[in-house]
């Protein structure tokens, strides 16, 4: 391809633009969150700190308990994804490699789930939820979200799991080995790539999630962080620095896994859409 | 080994809990929707039933005010089908041409795309502060102070002021759905086109957006769906105010619902959203594949 053509410069400097547009509330983020009111409001609005504020961090802690919704985002989002991929990977094992019938069928049940949006079920969730006494817990949060996740890790674990020669549990079966045997210790193992994409793809949906959590969760000992964000700031208005603390706190986490496996992440991203 | 993946009990053993779990949290509580959305029901006395009137009140009140909420979704939809998906589109063209820097771009425009909409919209909320955001504070810096606005406050500015961080956040991923898209049609025809004397623009046009046709597809899917169920980012910014001027179909549903205690009509809400979602999507593939058959005659 040629490069350095005038429409190739063209380009690339609409995208150095572009990156700016998509870039610039992110950065002022960054700096906002290290920076007093004095700074913020108009001394040096979007350049960087000029005395870098690390109090506002301590203080997005302390005040915003960040830190407990953050271990609460943690424990929510990390039972959801283990949750998630262990019921996939069983359904998908049963839809991909099981024969019966209505196995058409059930796929088709499963990946209706593509489609139903989240919010359909808050009402009745909501009502089951209480009649069980569950709002206000982990498992109010962490039930429906793996339930939701579960068409796409389907849909994600079903296309990995077709490119899996059927030789090798073959072999196994011949070997003696149990269907149970052959799925935990060959079709487990084997999918451990694929894993990782469920893994990324259910992380994003829980970690983010908010209708549910804000709906269902009042209790300050269970708010996941988009919650408790969202209350901070409802509270906490007049000092900016803070609050854009607490927001980088949030965001961190998910940038900080998306530097080293950016690829990754963009493949999971893309998985459902473009191979569904 | 054909009798081993016959094994009934092992099936159902397999199958269990993604049923169990999908069958109690998706499709029960959909089903149940649908049956609360015939009743006016507050949730402490006992439901009554009242046939349709849910769904005639829903398309005839003013003060209800669905219809409104409607227009502004389908806003919304039209905003990023007609804007959010070209720029996108452009963005994979260029970038899947092999530009200096390629993946570095990719990772940067996607970032938005996994950032929480409620941190997104708390930034945005600054943004838009009608005295220290970066939005009137550069207005005024150009000499533009006329143009200053309470931007989600004025109920002229609310609904494209909170339009405009969702179809930012989400144009990265547009971007890479196409992206992946373009990266998968085989290099072969667009490489023979160039030696035939094709400019980009005629291969972009005459055979990347052909060939890419089901990304296409998909992206239209998701653009219009997820503008039917747009949330986070409106409850987040202006929680459908003011004066709903910015309401949205969910916005409306969970406010009456959670916040008037109508749980028959918000059900229905409910219910239409879910039907309008399976509407589209059916109606968007069967556009995408009327388009498709001129296509393979070739």
């Amino acid at each position: 391809m040629k490069k350095g053509s005038i429409g190739n410069r063209v380009v690339f400097v609409i995208l150095c633009i572009w990156s700016l547009v998509q870039v610039f509330p992110i950065y002022w983020m960054f700096t906002f969150s290290l920076k007093d009111n004095s700074e913020i409001f108009g001394d040096n609005m979007i350049g960087l700190p000029k005395h870098w504020l690390f109090s506002n961090y301590a203080a997005a802690l302390k005040v915003g308990d960040i830190g407990r919704y953050f271990l609460n985002s943690l424990f929510v989002t990390g039972m959801t994804i283990l949750i998630a991929v262990v019921a996939s990977l069983m359904a998908t094992y049963a839809l991909q490699r099981m024969e019966w019938k209505g196995r058409r069928f059930a796929n088709g049940f499963f990946m209706l789930g593509l489609t139903v949006p989240i919010h359909a079920a808050i009402l009745p969730v909501f009502i089951i939820l209480s009649k069980l006494k569950m709002t206000n817990s982990y498992q109010a949060l962490i039930i429906p979200y793996a339930a939701f996740a579960l068409a796409m890790s389907i849909l994600i674990a079903s296309s990995f799991m077709e490119g899996i020669p059927k030789e090798l549990e073959e072999a196994a079966c011949i070997d003696g080995c149990n269907i149970y045997q052959i799925f935990f210790k060959i079709i487990v193992p084997l999918m451990k790539p694929c894993l990782s994409t469920i893994a990324i793809f259910v992380f994003l949906q829980a970690w983010n999630e908010l209708m549910f959590a804000v709906t269902f969760i009042s209790n300050s000992d269970y708010r996941t962080l988009p919650v408790g964000i969202q209350t901070l700031c409802g509270s906490y208005t007049t000092d900016w620095g803070p609050i854009g603390a607490a927001l980088v706190i949030a965001t961190f986490p998910t940038l900080l896994i998306y530097i080293f496996m950016s690829e990754k992440i963009q493949e999971s991203m893309a998985a459902g859409a473009v191979k569904g | 080994m054909k009798k081993m993946w016959s094994n009934k009990v092992a099936l159902i053993i397999f199958l269990l809990p993604a049923t169990i779990l999908f069958l109690g949290i998706v499709i029960l509580p959909i089903l149940s929707s649908a049956y609360y959305s015939f009743f006016k029901w507050d949730g402490m006395t006992s439901p009554e039933f009242i046939g349709i009137s849910n769904y005639t009140e829903l398309f005839t009140s003013k003060s209800a005010g669905f219809p409104k909420t409607l227009f502004n979704a389908f806003a919304l939809a039209l905003l990023s089908v007609g804007i959010q998906l070209p720029i996108s589109l452009f963005l994979a063209i260029a970038l899947a041409r092999g530009v200096k820097g390629e993946k570095f771009f990719v990772a940067l425009f996607f970032t938005p795309v996994l950032i929480s909409t409620v941190v997104i919209g708390q930034l945005w909320m600054k943004i838009y502060n009608p005295e220290y955001g970066i939005v009137n504070a550069g207005l005024r810096a150009l000499g533009l102070d006329s143009f200053t606005r309470t931007w989600l406050g004025d109920r002229e500015t609310a609904l494209l002021a909170v339009f405009i961080p969702i179809l930012w956040q989400y144009i990265g991923y547009h971007m890479l759905l196409m992206y992946a898209g373009i990266k998968s049609i085989s290099l072969e025809l667009s490489e023979a086109a160039k030696i035939d004397g094709a400019n980009a623009i005629q291969v972009a046009r005459h055979i990347t957006v052909p060939l890419l046709k089901p990304v296409l597809q998909v992206c239209t899917i998701f653009a219009v769906t997820g503008s039917l169920k747009a949330f986070d980012l409106i409850y987040v910014l202006t929680n459908g105010g003011p004066a709903h001027a910015s309401e949205v179909p969910s916005t409306l549903m969970v406010s009456m619902i959670f916040g008037r205690n109508r749980y028959g009509f918000g059900s229905t809400i409910a219910i239409l959203i879910i039907f309008l979602c399976f509407f589209f999507a059916w109606l968007i593939k069967s556009v995408f594949q009327m388009g498709g058959d001129q296509n393979e005659k070739r």
